[in-house]
């Protein structure tokens, strides 16, 4: 207590130079600091570097994804003042990024939670974008002194963490769900908290489809690195040795199931996703086997063999594209997955024992 | 071009004698669900649910209900192999919504 009356008034002065939010020399983004009594806050860059860019296009691939964060705590935009508004976010870098860019020549706070570097959707389901993270980061950085009304606003996607009227309990601040897109906040903010149910509204473009792809290829890549490594060993005896050819219907499917599905999406008939990947699955096995002539008598149990595995194949992958939708319910995966797990296990089988046979007794 | 998923299977229940009509949950679904008339809620197309539970949490009387999980088949199969419940926790694997 006396501790902090000494750092407090020594001086005259009742700004103290503590700073709410740590932050590292190499977080260029940061662009000075702005004092309030509580302490320094860092003001934040509304630029995207290329070093951002960068950095989004690495997650995108999988690249230290799980550890691309900013510290928690309160940072600001522009010259905010205690009247400013105070937004809510995620410390994923790249949910901070999107919503920064937005906040172009705009004075507010942003109150950012530890969701251990997950976007606001994701980690709200998971309950760290929650009830107890917000209370503990409200008290921690003061913002009751700091800011003199009693407003949040949060990130409408925050609202399966959260519990409005506890915050508002337990905090005396109010919870007002902001637009499910950074891209709304300023028409947000502009007109005075209203959400069109064009804002409210997740979508999921075919342009959102694509970004989520580049991850799922490259899951799909590691675990064939396992397959190839048998069929190499399977390629030591066999008779028939896999070549060029089922490298190509190979990826292919996988390619079908974890990258064109999922753009396609809503174009092919049906609802569950593991019958969409099947159904693409098909017409690529059937029109490369074709192309290959292997619906010859010579290579028939070939030809039956790829036609059990590869649409399998591509409908476990486009079944997994069930986790990065924005439509999927439990119950509705849940019963997709009962009818289709069997089926793709039973058929893979079936398969993989036949082109075996046809490897090693060609 | 609407995304529809699979029809009567969302576990959506609402109890509309105890609705205020405060107009949380329209204001937290991410699919429409909701609409409020004359001050009490109403279900616009129970089929858009995802589950993800904002609407239950954010209730202030609880007239609300809904079994809120990850629609996520990797996390289900996690789930089934480890005999724990499907969690989007998949910062070990590095595969996550």
């Amino acid at each position: 207590m006396s501790d902090e009356k000494s750092r407090c008034c020594s001086a005259g002065c009742c700004y103290t130079e503590e700073l709410i939010t740590p932050y590292g020399k190499k977080d260029k983004w940061i662009i000075g600091e702005i004092h309030t009594p509580q302490g320094s806050v860092p003001v934040i860059s509304t630029d995207i570097s290329l070093k951002d860019t960068l950095g989004a296009w690495k997650v995108r691939w999988g690249i230290g994804r799980m550890d691309y964060k900013i510290n928690p705590g309160l940072y600001a935009v522009g010259n905010p003042n205690h009247a400013s508004p105070v937004l809510v976010s995620a410390n994923y870098k790249l949910t901070f990024d999107t919503l920064r860019k937005e906040l172009f020549r705009f004075d507010c706070w942003l109150l950012i939670l530890d969701t251990k570097g997950i976007n606001v959707w994701c980690a709200a389901g998971k309950g760290t974008f929650g009830t107890d993270e917000l209370v503990g980061r409200i008290s921690k950085v003061k913002l009751s002194e700091i800011v003199s009304h009693r407003k949040l606003i949060l990130p409408q996607l925050g609202a399966p963490g959260m519990i409005a009227h506890e915050v508002t309990k337990q905090t005396g601040f109010s919870v007002v769900y902001g637009p499910v897109r950074a891209k709304d906040i300023k028409v947000f903010l502009d007109s005075g908290f209203k959400a069109t149910k064009e804002m409210r509204t997740v979508k999921f473009t075919v342009w959102d489809r694509l970004v989520l792809t580049p991850v799922e290829l490259v899951a799909a890549a590691k675990t064939s690195l396992k397959v190839f490594g048998v069929l190499f060993l399977i390629n030591l005896f066999a008779a028939r040795p896999f070549r060029l050819a089922d490298f190509i219907a190979y990826v292919g499917a996988v390619v079908t199931g974890s990258v064109l599905t999922p753009i396609l999406l809503p174009l092919i008939p049906g609802r569950a996703f593991a019958w969409k990947g099947w159904l693409l699955g098909l017409f690529w096995t059937v029109g490369f086997i074709w192309l290959n002539g292997w619906f010859a008598s010579g290579f028939l149990l070939l030809a039956i063999g790829y036609l059990l595995v590869l649409p399998a194949l591509s409908a476990y992958l486009a079944m997994n594209f069930t986790g990065s939708s924005t439509y999927t319910s439990f119950s509705g995966v849940i019963k997709e997955m009962k009818a289709a797990v069997p089926l793709i296990a039973l058929s893979s089988a079936a398969g993989i024992v036949l082109l075996l046979i046809a490897a090693i007794s060609a | 071009m609407k995304h529809k998923y699979l029809k009567n299977v969302a576990t959506l229940q609402l109890s509309y004698e105890k609705c205020i009509g405060c107009g949380r949950c329209e204001e937290v679904c991410p699919h429409g669900v909701f609409k409020i008339e004359e001050r009490k809620v109403r279900l616009i197309d129970k089929d858009l649910c995802m589950e993800c539970g904002a609407c239950a949490k954010n209730c202030p009387v609880n007239s609300i209900t809904v079994d809120a999980g990850v629609g996520c088949a990797a996390a289900v199969i996690m789930g089934w192999l480890t005999g724990s419940e499907p969690s989007c926790d998949c910062s070990g694997g590095g595969e996550c919504c």
